[in-house]
């Protein structure tokens, strides 16, 4: 048993799960908005319209709050891969907590901007 | 004649490792690799490697051939030689020790750490416990592995994190024991394993599959041990 402290969800099963939801969430956004685009004639007021109820709202959010996980989940493996003591020396533990920590924080700013922009239309 | 390009490194003499030609004369027949580093090491006794049974079955002498992890004593000339050329270099990602000879302790400590032994806690029959057919044949594709370390050897994440990741290997004889009717320890053998370097560094690059001179699928393995943390935890 390897213990971590700055995985998302501490269990290697539970980020790997939430790995593949979060990914199947975005993948059905991105499936619905290219749709949208391809089979409606969008303008303004009609992309007003959708964005403005309460069911795309929370789809988006949804979206965000996956992205914001997906990210967290899938930098900190990267950073666990390559900014190491292994290969990097002493100093990399630093690096990494400063790197995952600026991960972390855009993660959850750009949660509470999409908050702001969706409940605001 | 045939150049083989062989990597060499001598620690008590070698500021640093370097590439040494040697030319071959296997008067045109298709012989293994492990031939051909028998005949330089009659040319150069300073040459180091590790063989033994040389027919793929103890696993000592696996090395980067052309490229490619594999055994030398069962992968013929005709697979690797490029342009009348040999390329050898021992597995990458471990220390080397000298020329070919790498350390394979990170290797071992992984395997140790996943308990390859059979754990049963209730008392032992009379003769010996027994097997169904259809339970030794889950067995099957997992008991075979040699630890020659080829795959474990081939993997990044086993590179990145050799401290952390199990490893193809390894993961492979965990399911071994996993899938075993006879052992009684499942459940804390997949404890042991749900976090997030043991079982879940794997990216499924398949590297492992590769390069296995046994034919065997770790990859698989590592997927049915998923699933398994699945259904005990879910």
């Amino acid at each position: 048993m390897v213990t971590s402290v700055t995985s998302f969800g501490r269990s290697g099963l539970s980020d790997w799960l939430l790995q593949r939801i979060t990914a199947t969430i975005m993948t059905a956004y991105l499936i619905f908005i290219v749709a949208y685009f391809g089979f409606n004639d969008v303008d303004y007021a009609s992309w007003k319209a959708l964005n403005a109820g309460l069911p795309m709202k929370m789809f988006s959010l949804l979206t965000v709050l996956s992205i914001a996980i997906h990210s967290w989940i899938g930098m900190w493996g990267v950073l666990t891969d390559y900014v190491t003591v292994r290969l990097m020396g002493a100093k990399a533990t630093a690096l990494r907590m400063v790197f995952q920590l600026g991960v972390i924080a855009v993660s959850l700013l750009y949660v509470v901007w999409a908050i702001d922009v969706l409940w605001g239309i | 004649m045939l150049t083989v390009s062989v990597y060499r490194y001598n620690p008590e003499t070698d500021q640093e490792p370097y590439m040494q030609d040697y030319q071959v004369d296997t008067k045109g027949k298709d012989v293994m690799v492990l031939d051909v580093l028998e005949m330089l090491k009659a040319q150069d006794s300073s040459l180091v490697y590790r063989r033994s049974c040389r027919e793929g079955v103890c696993g000592s002498d696996g090395m980067n051939i052309a490229g490619k992890n594999g055994l030398a004593c069962i992968t013929p000339l005709s697979e690797v030689v490029k342009n009348n050329k040999l390329v050898i270099r021992p597995l990458p990602g471990l220390p080397v020790i000298r020329d070919l000879v790498i350390d394979m302790s990170q290797f071992y400590a992984q395997y140790e750490k996943i308990k390859p032994y059979l754990i049963n806690d209730t008392p032992a029959p009379a003769i010996e416990r027994l097997q169904s057919p259809e339970e030794r044949a889950k067995l099957d594709g997992l008991y075979e592995c040699i630890l020659c370390a080829c795959c474990s050897t081939a993997c990044p994440s086993f590179w990145w994190n050799p401290d952390k990741f199990i490893g193809p290997s390894g993961l492979l004889q965990a399911y071994r024991f996993l899938a075993d009717s006879r052992d009684t320890a499942t459940e804390q053998r997949l404890a042991e394993l749900d976090d997030p370097f043991s079982v879940f560094r794997c990216h499924g690059i398949m590297n492992c599959v590769q390069v296995c001179p046994k034919g065997l699928n770790p990859t698989r393995a590592i997927g049915h041990i998923r699933n398994m943390l699945l259904r005990s935890a879910a």
